[in-house]
């Protein structure tokens, strides 16, 4: 049961396979033109795969191969698409909205309405029922849209970039509501937002290219990323290395030992947070800690910190030590960490 | 947007353009014999032709709605094989002179034409009757519907269908709940602008249908005949196919896409918690 | 080219030459603003005829400019209201060739002829049927039957009003399907097949060819429609304007006219 996934799409270089449980909501994350939008659309039914399989609870949705092609309707396939921007019916008011999906099923306009006025109040909005959409703002619109998707009682709820077209200050509400109606049903949730996928997701899937670079229960592809995507994703420095005989040699030239014996036949990957890289003139390395000579690529300002970008690694500095250190693009220094603040997995 | 925010000769060409348009309706208001404008207009053949016209303008709109929604659908919400080519040929009667479309029609309904000569055998005659004259119509209307639907249906995209038909519509409640609501503006405008189109239709009326009083004489065709003997009462009939035009395209004006629907009552919008 | 129609036509030369010279001499005594400054016959001309004129008034313009060298006969064809319409609303014409009586009175009485108008031509009407006559016609009468589709102009126009005439001689009264303002509307009814009978000038029969069949009405005999011809004061080369008047009412433009089926006037 649950949700099965494999299909190809050759005018789009797309070729992705998963397999989602029954309640879990999954989050989509990945660069532009990754193939986000084109998993949903392909889920939804408004796009035909080249070839693939893919069922809901048993039901197919498609099956297209050699000599076989059966792809279910969308209004057959129980499945809700709530997308960037609300796309509620101009002509009708925010109830009929909501009573749309309950009323297309074959439901009496009563009963519809009733269900509607449910929904409704459930997402916070049941005053506004009367209104036309154009009379709602934007994050008032999106909480009519998500009654209106789930009062059509999907087996699987389809979002993309829910909140990505709302004010920064409405969000955080919207987000909250999502949180609390995606609990135990099964959803896909595409979205540029690691936020969206720590809050709202069980588990991750990364695409590039049309493919799955990364995928895995959201705190663990989250803490320990295995692409440089995911690793700005989870806000974390990522440097690809090889065990040693004493630990850990990364490409940049940094060596970590490791008490715990690391595979020798494997890539490795060393992950460290941006704040825990510190940076200094003087090569000295104090135990417990390693450091690399590099040239400074470059300084950005980040709010109350300083980041600097040098020998493949980020170091959130405070502003008084990047004045009082001098550092200017195409200086040269060290950086390093505490070999307690990185964490080394296999790729 | 207002005046002040484009270069000054924009403007003063389009008030010349402006008046290109308006002048020649003014000079035909000023030539109107008004001591006799009542009788001339209310005489028997006039009221025949204007009770005519509108008759048949009216049917003509409607069987252009009634194949022109298909065709608008069809060209905004399908893909095929030379569909360039059909939308071209289907908005020939555009550029067509109207007398060829009669002529047209003529070689295909007329009683030695393509489809008609197997009519006729059936015992139905088209040409002479008031039959050929909404034909006749619905040939040069038609295009105004259907370029006018077509154009907004692209224009309100396919998303909103989209999400119906994920909300578990089919395709005819999909169609009549949201793709129809959604460029009725437009359906109103476009048949408006076809009314108005068969309201002045001459050409290929004559060359098709004929004029008879009452049959097949609508007003554009009366008023060509009256100005042989009585300009005065030609003019006076110009003036009521131009008061109706203007009639017409205001109402159509008065029809605003839904996007720009103001609120009916204006509440401030305000955040929910 | 027969020898004996190009000595009437010299001869037609050289009287036209005469009578020009005398007009324009006329003309330039009058002085107006359109007054011909060289009194020659020469320039160009610009001849608003009758629509039923046609073919006849094509070929001769032709003639005339080969008669004249220098001179070019611009001719702009319309129902003869029309282009009263627009002679009376100041386009710019020499000549005007009516196919009535009525339409040259409301150019005179709006002052605008040069001299008197010269009657060239007469027209009379048939019954046109098409070539295989479906209706199996053979008189007036015929046209009248119940089922028998016949198109007439409508009374308005000289061809209509000239029908009404014929059918009151004949005793006939027709019901005719469709009443067209030209009689050239008419004849596009019956040789597209679409009407079984239409009453047309007897020179539309002609003009048509083999596209329509003539049947001849005896009524229709004392029903005579007499053309008008004149120059007009507004045109800038009166003299040519008088010249060719005079070439259409000479025995070369009536050559050419009773050719296309016109009676003498």
């Amino acid at each position: 049961m649950g949700l099965a996934f494999s299909a190809t799409l050759a005018a789009r270089g797309f070729d992705v396979s998963f397999e989602l449980a029954p309640g879990e909501t999954l989050a989509v994350l990945g660069p532009n033109g990754a193939g986000k939008s084109t998993l949903l659309t392909l889920l939804a039914g408004l796009l035909d795969p080249t070839s693939g399989r893919a069922t809901l609870d048993g039901a197919v949705l498609f099956d297209v191969g050699a000599g076989r092609r059966l792809v279910t309707e969308p209004r057959h396939r129980g499945v809700a698409l709530l997308a960037q921007e609300a796309l509620l019916f101009p002509h009708l008011t925010a109830l009929e909205n909501v009573a749309f999906g309950p009323r297309s099923r074959g439901e009496h306009r009563a009963a519809a309405r009733a269900r509607a006025l449910d929904w409704l109040g459930r997402v916070g909005v049941e005053d506004l029922a009367r209104r036309r959409p154009a009379e709602l703002s934007g994050g008032q619109a999106q909480r009519v849209a998500i009654a209106r998707a789930l009062a059509a009682d999907p087996s699987l709820l389809l979002l993309d970039e829910p909140l990505a077209a709302l004010d920064v200050a409405v969000a955080p509400a919207v987000r909250t509501l999502l949180r609390e109606v995606l609990t135990g049903r099964s959803a896909v949730i595409v979205t540029h937002d690691p936020l969206d996928a720590f809050l709202l997701a069980d588990r991750v899937l990364i695409l590039d290219g049309g493919r799955i670079v990364e995928s895995g229960a959201t705190a663990e592809v989250l803490t320990r990323p295995v692409t440089a995507f995911g690793a700005r994703l989870a806000g974390l420095n990522l440097v690809h290395g090889r065990a040693t005989a004493s630990g850990f040699a990364a490409d940049n030239g940094l060596e970590v030992p490791s008490a715990a014996p690391l595979p020798a036949d494997r890539r490795l990957a060393l992950t460290v947070r941006p704040g825990s890289v510190t940076v200094s003139r003087s090569p000295d390395t104090p135990p417990g800690t390693s450091r690399v000579g590099a040239e400074v690529d470059d300084v950005e300002h980040r709010g109350d910190v300083v980041r600097v970008h040098a020998a493949g690694l980020v170091a959130d500095v405070a502003p008084a030590d990047v004045v009082a250190l001098g550092i200017t693009p195409g200086m040269r220094l060290f950086v390093g960490f505490r070999h307690e603040d990185a964490s080394i997995y296999p790729l | 947007m207002n005046a002040g925010s484009l270069p000054r000769w924009v403007v003063a060409l389009a008030a010349v353009g402006g008046l290109f348009v308006v002048l020649p309706v003014v000079a035909l208001a000023l030539r109107v014999d008004w001591a006799r404008f009542v009788p001339l207009v209310t005489s028997d053949s006039a009221q025949a032709a204007l009770l005519l016209s509108l008759r048949t303008s009216l049917t003509a709109t409607a069987l252009c709605v009634l194949v022109g929604v298909p065709m608008a659908l069809v060209l905004a919400r399908t893909a095929f094989r030379g569909q360039r080519l059909v939308r071209s040929l289907v908005l020939l009667p555009l550029v067509l002179p109207p007398v060829v479309g009669g002529i047209a029609l003529l070689y295909t309904f007329g009683r030695r034409g393509l489809l008609g000569s197997s009519l006729s055998a059936a015992g139905i005659d088209i040409a002479f009757s008031t039959a050929a004259v909404v034909m006749s119509q619905a040939f040069v209307a038609l295009p105004f519907l259907v370029l006018s639907l077509e154009g907004a249906l692209r224009s309100v995209g396919t998303r909103y269908e989209a999400v119906g038909s994920t909300l578990g519509a089919g395709r005819w409640t999909v169609l009549r709940r949201i793709t129809l609501p959604l460029v009725l503006p437009a359906l109103v405008s476009g048949a408006v602008l076809s009314f108005a189109r068969a309201l002045g239709e001459f050409g290929a009326t004559l060359t098709f249908a004929g004029s008879l009083e009452g049959t097949t004489r609508t007003l554009p065709l009366e008023v060509y005949l009256q100005r042989e003997t009585d300009p005065d009462a030609a003019v006076a009939l110009s003036l009521i196919l131009v008061v109706v035009a203007v009639a017409v395209v205001g109402v159509a004006h008065r029809v605003r896409p839904l996007g720009s629907t103001a609120p009916s009552s204006p509440r401030p919008v305000r955040e929910v918690r | 080219m027969p020898s004996s129609h190009r000595c009437a036509l010299a001869l037609a030369a050289v009287v036209l030459l005469t009578t020009a010279c005398a007009t324009g001499g006329q003309d330039a005594g009058s002085g107006g603003p359109g007054a011909d400054p060289t009194g020659a016959v020469d320039g160009r001309i610009t001849v608003f005829a009758a629509a039923s004129l046609k073919d006849a008034f094509t070929e001769l313009a032709g003639e005339f400019e080969q008669a004249h060298p220098g001179t070019r006969v611009a001719l702009n064809f319309a129902g003869s209201s029309d282009l009263v319409t627009q002679i009376t609303e100041g386009a710019p014409a020499d000549v005007f060739a009516s196919a009535d009586a009525k339409n040259m009175a409301k150019v005179e009485d709006a002052g605008l002829l040069a001299g008197d108008a010269v009657d060239f031509a007469t027209n009379t009407l048939q019954l046109a049927v098409p070539p295989d006559n479906p209706a199996g016609i053979a008189s007036l009468a015929d046209a009248a039957d119940p089922g028998v589709k016949t198109v007439v102009c409508a009374a308005q126009v000289p061809c209509g009003a000239a029908a009404a005439a014929v059918e009151r001689a004949a005793g006939v009264d027709l019901a005719p399907v469709s009443e067209e303002s030209s009689v050239t509307d008419v004849l596009g009814k019956v040789t597209s097949g679409e009407a079984d009978a239409g009453l047309v000038y007897v020179t539309d029969v002609r003009a048509a060819g083999d596209a329509v069949r003539g049947i001849g009405i005896p009524e229709a005999v004392g029903v005579v429609n007499t053309y008008p011809i004149a120059a007009l004061t507004d045109g800038a080369e009166a003299a040519t304007a008088q010249a060719f008047v005079d070439f259409v009412a000479g025995s070369g433009g009536q050559a050419v006219l009773g050719a296309a089926g016109f009676g003498a006037p």
